[in-house]
C-alpha cells in the first residue's frame, strides 16, 4: 500500500480545465464573460462552483436568479455524480477545456436533483460512503467511526485536504488479514452509447421519438431515459442507469478477480472480442486501466472519495 | 421465513416497453398490491435467472412516529426509482407534498432519489425481498 500512495495523491489532485459559459437565452444586464476554472475530479459540481455562480449572477437581473444548473452538449450534468465521472462519460473525447453551459432558468426537474445547499451534497456523499461500506465490511467500519470522523471525511473533501481525508479513509480501505480483500467491491458502471448503437430500425419508439436498439440490451437495461432535442429528434449520447451488482474481489479458487473479470460478468458488451476491433474505452479517472488489474487494488487506489469505483464505458474515439 | 409468492407480470416485456409506460414519469398508481401467487413469465432467454422477474418484492417499514402502512409488502418494477417510491408512500399516507420523507436501506444509508430499486434489491435484498425503512425525519446520519 505504501508504495502506491502516490497513486492516491494523483487521483485526489486530478483537475479538469473547464470553461463555463452562460446559456445564450439567459437575459443579462451586462455581458457575461466566460469563466475558467480547474475542477477537482473527485469533487462535485455544486461544491466547487461558488465563484462561477457569483460571476454569472452579477450579469443577471436579480429576479432571474434561481437555482443554478449545468449542461454539456445538451445533457444536464448531475451534481451528485463526481466531476471526473461526468467528464469521462460525456466529454473525454473532446478537446480541453471542457465547455460547460451555465443555466439559471428552466431547471430540468426530470433529469437533475435539486441541490438547495452544501448540506445536500454532504448528505449524498455520506450516504454513498455508507453504502460502499455496507458492501465492503457489512457497514462495520463506518458504524464504528465517531461522528467527528464522518465530519472529517466530509471536511477533507470539501476543503480539498488530502491528508485530513485519508487519515480516516484508510480505515475504510482495510480488511481482515485472513481475507484477500473486501466482502464485495463497490463499483458502478456507466455507459455512453454512440449514435450508431442507438439507432436501429424497427425497434421500440420512445416518448421523445427516439428509436432505441432495445433487443440487444439485457432486460434490466432496456429502459433508457433518453435526452433528446425535441427539435432535431437526435442526440449523440444517451444514458442508462448504472450497473451495480454484488461482485467479490476474490474468486472461489482464491484467484484475485480482475477488472476484465468484472466486465465479463456484468457488462460483457464493453469488452473487445479477441478477434474484434476495439469499440470501447473502459475509463476510471481519465485513464484506461489494464483489464488484468486486480479489482481489489483498483478499489483501494482508484475509488472516488465516496469509496465507489465509478467506471465509464465510452465509445472508442474514431480519429 | 415465509414463502415468497411470485409477482404477476402484467405485460410481456416488449409490449411494456413499446407502450412507453416504463419510460414515463413514475406514477404511484402503477404500484399494485401484491397479487396472489402465480408463475413469473420469463421475458427472454439471455438474462441470468435472477433477472427473470420483472418485479421485485419490497417490504416497507415505518420508523419513529411516521405512520405505518397497512399493506407493507409491495411488488414494484425494478426500474422504479426511490423518488417514485417516496412519492407513492407520501400519497398513500396522505402527507402534504411539502413534507419530507426519507427512505433507508439496511437502516443505514439513504439511496439517491434517482437510484432504481432493482439495483438495490440485487445488492441489498435478502430472502427474496428488499426491506426499506421510511421516515419523516432523518433517521440515520
Amino acid at each position: 500500500m505504501t508504495d502506491d500512495k502516490d497513486v492516491l495523491r494523483d487521483v485526489w489532485f486530478g483537475r479538469i480545465p473547464t470553461c463555463f459559459t452562460l446559456y445564450q437565452d439567459e437575459i443579462t444586464e451586462r455581458e457575461a464573460e466566460p469563466y475558467y476554472l480547474l475542477l477537482p475530479r473527485v469533487s462535485y459540481l455544486t461544491l466547487v462552483t461558488d465563484k462561477v455562480k457569483k460571476h454569472f449572477q452579477k450579469a443577471l437581473r436579480q429576479e432571474d436568479v434561481s437555482e443554478i444548473w449545468f449542461e454539456y452538449e445538451g445533457t444536464p450534468l448531475k451534481w451528485h455524480y463526481p466531476i471526473g465521472l461526468l467528464f469521462d462519460l460525456l466529454a473525454s473525447s473532446s478537446a480541453l477545456p471542457w465547455n460547460i453551459t451555465v443555466h439559471f432558468k428552466s431547471f430540468p426537474e426530470k433529469d437533475l436533483l435539486h441541490c438547495p445547499s452544501k448540506d445536500a451534497v454532504e448528505a449524498h456523499f455520506m450516504s454513498c460512503m455508507k453504502e460502499a461500506d455496507a458492501l465492503k465490511h457489512k457497514s462495520q467500519v463506518i458504524n464504528e467511526m465517531q461522528k467527528k470522523d464522518h465530519k472529517q471525511l466530509w471536511m477533507g473533501l470539501q476543503n480539498d485536504r488530502f491528508d485530513q481525508f485519508w487519515a480516516i479513509n484508510r480505515k475504510l480501505m482495510e480488511y481482515p488479514p485472513e481475507e484477500n480483500g473486501f466482502r464485495y467491491i463497490p463499483f458502478r458502471i456507466y455507459q455512453k452509447l454512440g449514435l450508431s448503437t442507438l439507432y436501429y430500425p424497427g425497434t421500440m419508439q420512445t416518448k421523445v421519438g427516439l428509436e432505441l436498439r432495445e433487443r440487444d440490451l439485457p432486460a434490466s437495461e432496456r429502459y433508457l431515459p433518453a435526452y433528446a432535442s425535441p427539435v432535431l429528434g437526435i442526440k449523440t449520447t444517451t444514458e442508462r442507469p448504472f450497473i451495480q451488482k454484488l461482485f467479490r474481489p476474490v474468486a472461489a479458487d482464491g484467484q484475485l478477480h480482475t477488472l476484465g473479470d468484472l466486465l465479463k460478468e456484468v457488462c460483457p458488451s464493453a469488452i473487445t472480442p479477441e478477434d474484434g476491433e476495439k469499440k470501447n474505452q473502459v475509463m476510471i479517472h481519465g485513464i484506461e486501466p489494464m483489464l488484468e488489474t486486480p479489482l481489489q487494488w483498483l478499489s483501494e487506489h482508484l475509488s472516488y472519495p465516496d469509496n465507489f469505483l465509478h467506471i465509464s464505458i465510452v465509445p472508442q474515439p474514431t480519429d | 421465513m415465509a414463502e415468497e409468492p411470485e409477482a404477476v407480470l402484467q405485460l410481456p416485456s416488449s409490449a411494456a416497453a413499446a407502450s412507453g409506460e416504463t419510460l414515463s414519469e413514475l406514477s404511484p398508481e402503477t404500484v399494485t398490491p401484491e397479487p396472489p401467487s402465480s408463475a413469473a413469465v420469463s421475458p427472454g432467454t439471455e438474462e441470468p435467472p435472477g433477472d427473470t422477474k420483472k418485479k421485485i418484492d419490497i417490504l416497507l417499514k415505518a420508523v419513529g412516529d411516521t405512520p405505518i402502512m397497512k399493506t407493507k409488502k409491495w411488488a414494484v418494477e425494478r426500474t422504479r426509482t426511490i423518488q417514485g417510491l417516496i412519492d407513492f408512500i407520501k400519497k398513500f399516507l396522505k402527507l402534504v407534498a411539502s413534507e419530507q420523507l426519507f427512505i433507508y436501506v439496511n437502516q443505514s444509508f439513504a439511496p439517491s432519489p434517482d437510484q432504481e430499486v432493482g439495483t438495490l434489491y440485487e445488492c441489498f435484498g435478502s430472502d427474496g425481498k428488499l426491506v426499506l425503512h421510511y421516515c419523516k425525519s432523518q433517521a440515520w446520519g
